[in-house]
């Protein structure tokens, strides 16, 4: 009988596709979640938007919170811990969260360095921009990615950017000549194997999410047409007027995407959405995607 | 004309499931709408979450409908998710009763996440009775199940607990044959039908 295996932990992020994972802060939320068809909740002390408020160093929920939402959750629970803080990612382990998400929400804790996550048992989602970004972090361990975006805004243009750069590599990959491969790896700092693995398969050898601004069935929709598997919904839930409502459209949607007449539907009289923020707004240094090495 | 066997596709891992009952020469039709149900002549339910799965099929108006056709006697396979909405009754790990929404159809009784959270999910090579060799199991926050009425038949259990079920020709595994190379599972729900 074998544990924390790699197919054990990327099969995990498998049975996700087509869901949604909703950012959760209380145990009444995480119901809430769960209740409106969350296939897994992300449990933090605070939402990217009131980090993004807060400013100052974000670090990894208190444990009481995270086990609070454990207690009343049946779905997986994921946790953040700060890149390369491979300590709290061991007392999340410790804890039995299902997913570790070594997140750029929060302040990075190694400004070169991410986690080694081979020898976790539990299994670890990264963000990513780019095919060379998500290639450096499937050589560390991560068993799941999610395309940045930017987090807090409420603004999905850029998860919509990193999708279509993810795509568009990909597609580049795919279609050039045997001896322009181990090029392309070094061009995009990835190392050759998963490159070639990539190559092969014509998509990321792990489930894809798209994260970081989506506030809408539209969004969520939008995100599974450029090719995602399934979406994380940070502040657009509980920042908005009706959480359980719109989760519940954000749910229909990721399921019902290619079904332009129910979307239709299920957006109607959703209440405020969260407000959202130009990313011309935000300066260059606060930008959460370009954490991470 | 050869059997349609629908998937489940509201979410979770039905494209593996597609793979595998295309690699076993089976016409595979994804269903994600009430419209898709009356072309099928069996069905498999993926692994995914049977919370979400449910609350899924009870939005888009497909749960009564597929009661109906398990009624009527449409051959199913419910893999872990697909186990837990094809038991009769539902509880979760601790071994209290849930209310959650199941299609239902097997006899017995299952406990949700009863191995334990994910960094307790294993795999094992599992002898599985009318299948040949040992299937390579591949148990993901998975559920066994508790108690069994009359007529329901365990296949394979782990550590005494049943992980593979069949009613008639209804069959469901707590593991994931789908995630593996190994068709015998699904070759050998197709002989049911």
């Amino acid at each position: 009988m074998e544990h924390g295996t790699l197919l054990l932990k990327t099969g995990l992020a498998e049975m996700l596709k087509g869901g949604v994972i909703m950012d959760v802060t209380t145990p009444e939320q995480a119901q809430i979640a769960e209740e409106a068809g969350a296939c897994a909740v992300m449990a933090l002390e605070r939402v990217p938007a009131d980090i993004r408020a807060a400013g100052g160093v974000a670090r990894m929920a208190d444990p009481s919170i995270v086990e609070a939402i454990m207690k009343v959750a049946s779905i997986p629970v994921m946790a953040k811990a700060r890149i390369g803080h491979f300590v709290e990612a061991r007392i999340l382990e410790a804890m039995g969260v299902d997913y570790i998400d070594e997140s750029e929400v929060l302040s990075p804790a190694d400004e070169s360095l991410h986690i080694n996550k081979q020898p976790f048992t539990v299994p670890f989602v990264c963000g990513a921009r780019n095919l060379g970004e998500a290639c450096r972090r499937l050589a560390e361990g991560a068993a799941m990615i999610r395309t940045k975006g930017e987090p807090g805004t409420g603004n999905v243009v850029e998860a919509v950017r990193h999708m279509r750069q993810m795509n568009s590599d990909i597609r580049r990959l795919c279609s050039l000549g045997d001896e322009e491969v181990a090029n392309f790896a070094k061009e995009i700092g990835a190392p050759l194997e998963i490159v070639l693995r990539v190559r092969h398969e014509g998509r990321l050898p792990v489930v894809n999410f798209a994260a970081g601004g989506i506030a809408t069935p539209a969004d969520a929709a939008l995100m599974m047409h450029l090719g995602c598997d399934g979406v994380f919904v940070g502040s657009g839930i509980f920042k908005s007027g009706d959480p359980a409502k719109r989760a519940r459209a954000i749910v229909q949607a990721v399921t019902n995407y290619q079904d332009f007449a129910l979307l239709g539907e299920i957006s109607k009289n959703l209440g405020e959405a969260m407000v959202g923020i130009n990313i011309s707004d935000i300066p260059a240094g606060e930008r959460m995607q370009e954490r991470g090495w | 004309m050869a059997a349609t066997i629908g998937v489940l596709a509201v979410q979770g891992a039905f494209r593996e499931h597609c793979r595998a009952l295309s690699r076993c020469g089976a016409a595979v039709k994804e269903v994600r709408q009430c419209s898709d149900i009356a072309g099928i002549d069996a069905l498999v339910i993926p692994g995914g979450e049977s919370t979400a799965i449910a609350k899924l099929l009870i939005m888009l108006h497909m749960l009564e409908p597929l009661q109906q056709r398990i009624q009527q006697g449409m051959p199913v396979y419910g893999s872990c998710a697909g186990l837990i909405l094809l038991c009769n009754s539902i509880e979760d790990a601790e071994g209290k009763p849930l209310p959650q929404a199941r299609l239902g159809g097997i006899d017995a009784t299952v406990r949700r996440n009863a191995f334990g959270r994910q960094v307790d999910s294993f795999e094992t090579e599992l002898p599985v009775q009318g299948i040949a060799q040992p299937v390579h199991a591949v148990f993901i926050r998975a559920p066994f199940i508790v108690r069994t009425g009359t007529g329901v038949q365990v296949l394979a259990t782990v550590g005494g607990n049943a992980v593979a079920v069949q009613q008639g020709r209804l069959l469901a595994t707590s593991f994931h044959p789908e995630l593996t190379e190994d068709t015998s599972i699904h070759r050998y729900f197709l002989s049911l039908l």
